[in-house]
């Protein structure tokens, strides 16, 4: 199960090294980001566009809000 | 969409996922650095003033008089031990009862935008109910501070 996070999580995680996933659409993404953020939108999110990040260490992944 | 796809990650064999629920909203909120075409457009909270009057809902009139006459906003605002705004007190409240509590005489739920509202979409808005101040708040509605039109 994934666990929520808030910002200081984030923020520590982040500073471990953690790899950050916004997956929103890529217009959305490509008008703004979080740094260093790559984009794996929810539509394609397959075993194939994946495959630039390592399953064995911690992913984050991020949308625009809660809702 | 993020807890979706944090399970989505978890069914493909990903060890260690979390999701960061308040999103892109919470991190521009923060005023943190962001990447993109439009990581330079500025929003409420490149811009906002950190001068506006706070005052609690127990205090007495007699005790946040001085304070509130000396705004520069012709108000101050109500808020929460944690920051969060519950009303606004004009400058004609204070000449009520000196033993009348703030939250018997505030405006209660003032009219906020979030600081994650880039600055043409605030112009427009203040434009349409031809306001001159902004109060700015994060997601969770604690203050952030002020924006006035004439800065925009």
């Amino acid at each position: 199960m994934a666990k929520p996070i808030l910002y200081p999580q984030l923020r520590l995680l982040l500073d471990q090294g953690a790899q950050l996933v916004e997956v929103l659409p890529p217009e959305e993404y490509a008008d703004e980001h979080l740094p260093n953020a790559i984009n794996v939108p929810l539509k394609k999110l397959d075993a194939d566009k994946t495959t630039v990040l390592d399953n064995q260490a911690a992913v984050i992944v991020y949308c625009w809000d809660s809702l | 969409m993020s807890p979706r796809a944090a399970c989505r990650l978890e069914a493909l064999g990903f060890q260690e996922v979390y999701d960061y629920v308040p999103g892109k909203v919470d991190w521009l909120a923060r005023g943190l650095p962001r990447q993109g075409a439009k990581a330079t457009e500025k929003r409420a909270v490149d811009v906002v003033r950190h001068d506006v009057v706070t005052v609690r809902l127990n205090q007495r009139m007699a005790d946040v008089r001085p304070r509130v006459g000396a705004s520069p906003y012709g108000f101050a605002l109500v808020v929460a031990q944690d920051g969060t705004v519950l009303g606004r007190l004009r400058k004609a409240a204070l000449h009520g009862e000196p033993g009348a509590r703030v939250e018997e005489v505030m405006e209660p739920g003032p009219a906020t935008v979030r600081a994650d509202t880039s600055l043409n979409t605030l112009r427009e808005r203040l434009d349409e109910r031809d306001l001159t101040t902004a109060v700015v708040t994060t997601p969770e509605g604690v203050l952030m501070g002020m924006i006035r039109r004439k800065d925009l």
